[in-house]
C-alpha cells in the first residue's frame, strides 16, 4: 500500500497493524526480527553467558543525583554484570504544575512560564504556545512577525543542537571540551537574544498576534554576523569530532530504534528523522512561513547514536540556509497585529491544537476555551517525555556506559519531561 | 598583628600571617562545588564555568559528582517535594566545613512555581543558606558575585570563639533531618533549626 494518505493517517493505521511500515520509510526499513522483545519489566530471558553468573542480577538507581542525566532524572536499571537488563525510566522528580498553574492564570501570564519547559529553547516554546492560543482565537501574524519568529526559532535551533552535542560528548568522556567550544556559540547567540527581547534564556518575546517588541536598530546585521560565522564554527567542530575514532566507536550501532518502532512510539523530531522517517512539522504542517523557505530535511540510515548525532549537525546546516533566506527577506512593518488584544483576553468558548517542530521533537499545547480570562483545560505534548518513553528499548543489552551515551542522544531537558 | 609591622617585613622580603588568615584562604580560594543541577539555573551555572565566564578564577571550577569531595552546594534550580529529600541527604553526605548557595528564585522560595502543589517554598526551610541569589534564572555574573560573597564570609571565619563556625563546635547539628513525604505534605514541614516561619509582633500598647 503506497501513502497516498496524509501522514497522520498513516501513522495511526500503522500502529494498528494496518499498513506495513515499508510505505513510510525513507532508507532501507530494519528487518522485524531485529525488533527488540515486547516491553514490560519482567526479566528477558538470560543469555548463555549470562546464566553463568545466575542470582548476581544488579539493581541501581542511576538518579536522580547523578552526573549524566542531564538533570533530576533516574533510571532504575538491572544488570547483570555490566549488561542493562532491564531500565526503568522514573520521572517527576522536577514536576512543577507548569499545566494546573496555567489553568488558573491568563492566557497571556502563562506565557512567561512556556519558558522554563525547555530552558534551552524558550523561544519554540513561546511561539507553539503563541500558535496555539492564536488557532484558539483566530488571530492573524503580521509579515515582519513571522520572520521574526523563524529567525528566533532557528537560531534556538542552532543553540540547542550545538549544546546537545557538546553534552552528548561530555558523556563520552571528553571532558569539556567540545561543550566548551559550544558554548562559546551560545553565548554569542544568547547575546542575540538578549538585545532583542531583553533577557538571556528566558526570552517571553512571543504574544498572541506578533512579537513583544521589534528588533532594535542593527540587530538584524548582528545576526547575519553570527549567521556568517557559524559554519566556521561547525567545520571546526566537525574536523575535531565527527571521524574520531572514540566517537564512531562508542555511537555507531549503539542505541538502535527501528523506524517501525519509533513511529508507532509517536517519537518525534531528530529522533525520528535518524531513523529515517521523512517527518518535519516545518514541512508536513508549514506553519509560519516555513513553505517560503528552501531547506532539506536530513535522514539517517541506522537511528542509532551516531545517526542522531549527525542528523542534528545536517540540520544546524540547514538551519543557517533558513537564516540567510529569511535575513534576506524579512519585510518592515508592525511586528505585533493591531487588532490583537492583550488585556482582557477572552477566547470564545472552542478547543485548539497548535504544534511546532522545536529542536527535540513536536511540541503541542492544547488548549480548551470555556470563554473565560484562563483556559479551561492546557495540555502540552512534550518532545523530550515521548521520545524518553523507548529508552529500555534501545538499551536494552548495551553496557551500562552505553545507557549513559544513549540517554544522552534522546536530548531530553526535564523542565519539559517532568513540566 | 600590627598593621604598620606587617607592612615593614613585607618590603623587607619577609610574609608573615595567622594560622586562621592561611587556613580560610586555602579553603575560600578552592571552594570544590557539586556537580548538581536541578533545572534552568543549572544551565546558567554551566555557563558559568564555561570559557566566557570561568569560574576558575575563582578556585571553584572542579565541579564534583560526589558529594563526599563537594565543599559548596549551589542548590540551582525548582526544589520539589519529591527532589528535596535527596537534596538534603546530599548536603549531610558532604564533609564539613560545607557552605550552600541558594541560586533563583526558585531555590530562594519556590519563585514563580511558588503556588504548585509540588514545589518546596525555598530550601532554606531544610538547609542553612549562606547565599541566596535572586533572578530568574540569575546571570553566570550573579553566581560569581555570590561566589566572591561566599567568599567574604570564609575568610571572616574565626576558628576559636563563639564566633566559630559550625564545622568548629561540638553542639551543631553534624546532620539535618530528612525529610519524608508524608499523606499530606513534607513531614516535617520545616526544620524549626534552621528556619522559622515568620512571627506577627503585636504592639500591646
Amino acid at each position: 500500500m503506497k501513502p497516498e494518505l496524509d501522514e497522520d493517517a498513516l501513522i495511526g493505521a500503522l500502529s494498528t497493524g494496518e499498513v506495513e511500515p515499508e510505505g513510510l520509510v525513507a532508507g532501507p526499513a530494519p528487518a522485524l526480527a531485529t525488533l527488540p522483545p515486547p516491553r514490560g519489566f519482567e526479566l528477558t530471558p538470560k543469555s548463555p553467558a549470562a546464566s553463568a553468573a545466575d542470582g548476581e542480577v544488579l539493581e541501581v538507581a542511576m538518579g536522580p543525583h547523578h552526573p549524566s542525566t542531564h538533570g533530576v532524572f533516574r533510571m532504575d536499571v538491572v544488570l547483570d554484570g555490566e549488561r542493562v537488563l532491564r531500565l526503568k525510566p522514573v520521572f517527576g522528580y522536577l514536576h512543577r504544575n507548569h499545566e494546573k498553574i496555567a489553568e488558573r492564570t491568563t492566557y497571556l501570564a502563562s506565557m512567561p512560564y512556556t519558558d522554563r519547559l525547555d530552558y534551552f529553547c524558550s523561544l519554540t516554546n513561546n511561539w507553539a504556545y503563541a500558535l496555539a492560543v492564536e488557532r484558539l482565537a483566530g488571530i492573524g501574524v503580521p509579515e515582519r512577525a513571522e520572520y521574526l519568529r523563524v529567525i528566533t526559532a532557528e537560531l534556538t535551533r542552532l543553540l540547542n543542537h550545538s549544546c546537545l552535542i557538546g553534552f552528548l560528548l561530555h558523556d563520552m568522556g571528553t571532558m569539556g571540551t567540545p561543550l566548551m567550544y559550544a558554548f562559546r556559540e551560545r553565548e554569542k547567540i544568547l547575546d542575540l537574544f538578549e538585545a532583542l527581547t531583553g533577557a538571556r534564556m528566558m526570552c517571553n518575546y512571543m504574544r498572541f498576534g506578533g512579537c513583544r517588541v521589534d528588533a532594535p536598530a542593527g540587530w538584524l546585521d548582528q545576526v547575519r554576523q553570527v549567521v556568517d560565522d557559524f559554519p566556521r564554527f561547525l567545520e571546526e567542530f566537525e574536523n575535531l569530532i565527527t571521524t574520531n575514532e572514540i566517537l564512531l566507536a562508542r555511537s555507531q550501532g549503539v542505541g538502535v530504534l527501528p523506524a517501525a518502532l519509533a513511529i508507532s512510539a509517536s517519537v518525534t523530531g531528530p529522533m525520528l528523522r535518524a531513523s529515517g522517517v521523512d517527518y518535519d512539522l516545518r514541512k508536513v504542517d508549514g506553519y509560519g512561513f516555513y513553505p517560503r523557505f528552501e531547506f532539506r530535511v536530513p535522514l539517517g540510515d541506522h537511528g542509532d547514536v551516531y545517526d542522531r548525532y549527525m542528523v542534528r549537525v545536517l540540520e544546524m546546516r540547514e538551519s543557517l540556509h533558513i537564516l540567510h533566506q529569511a535575513l534576506r527577506d524579512i519585510p518592515d512593518g508592525p511586528v505585533l497585529d493591531p487588532k490583537a488584544k492583550l488585556r482582557n483576553f477572552r477566547p470564545k468558548p472552542g478547543e485548539a491544537y497548535g504544534r511546532l517542530e522545536a529542536p527535540k521533537g513536536e511540541l503541542g499545547f492544547y488548549l480548551i476555551s470555556d470563554g473565560g480570562p484562563n483556559p479551561y483545560r492546557y495540555r502540552v505534548r512534550p518532545p523530550s517525555l515521548i521520545n524518553l518513553t523507548i529508552l529500555e528499548d534501545m538499551c536494552r543489552g548495551h553496557t551500562v556506559a552505553d545507557a549513559v551515551v544513549i540517554l544522552g542522544s534522546v536530548d531530553i531537558v526535564l523542565g519539559e519531561v517532568d513540566r | 598583628m600590627d598593621e604598620g609591622l606587617r607592612s615593614e617585613l613585607s618590603k623587607q622580603g619577609v610574609f608573615t600571617t595567622t594560622l586562621e588568615e592561611l587556613y580560610n584562604w586555602g579553603r575560600r580560594s578552592s571552594v570544590w562545588p557539586l556537580n548538581f543541577g536541578l533545572a534552568c539555573c543549572a544551565i546558567e551555572m554551566i555557563a558559568a564555568s564555561m570559557a566566557r565566564f570561568d569560574i576558575a578564577r575563582f578556585g571553584a571550577e572542579v565541579f564534583r559528582p560526589s558529594p563526599r569531595q563537594a565543599d559548596l552546594m549551589i542548590v540551582a534550580g525548582t526544589v520539589t517535594k519529591k527532589m528535596a529529600p535527596q537534596v538534603v541527604r546530599l548536603f549531610n553526605q558532604m564533609p564539613e566545613p560545607k557552605y550552600v548557595i541558594a541560586m533563583g528564585a526558585c531555590a530562594i522560595s519556590g519563585g514563580p512555581f511558588k503556588q504548585g502543589y509540588n514545589v518546596l517554598k525555598g530550601i532554606d526551610r531544610y538547609l542553612p543558606v549562606d547565599v541566596h541569589i535572586p533572578g530568574c534564572p540569575p546571570r553566570p555574573e550573579a553566581l560569581l558575585h555570590a561566589l566572591m560573597t561566599l567568599q567574604q564570609k570564609i575568610a571572616a571565619q574565626r576558628l576559636t570563639g563563639p564566633e566559630r563556625p559550625p564545622h568548629a563546635r561540638d553542639d551543631a547539628p553534624a546532620e539535618f533531618p530528612v525529610p519524608q513525604y508524608g499523606p499530606y505534605d513534607l513531614n516535617p514541614p520545616h526544620n524549626p533549626e534552621v528556619w522559622q516561619p515568620a512571627a506577627v509582633v503585636r504592639d500591646e500598647a
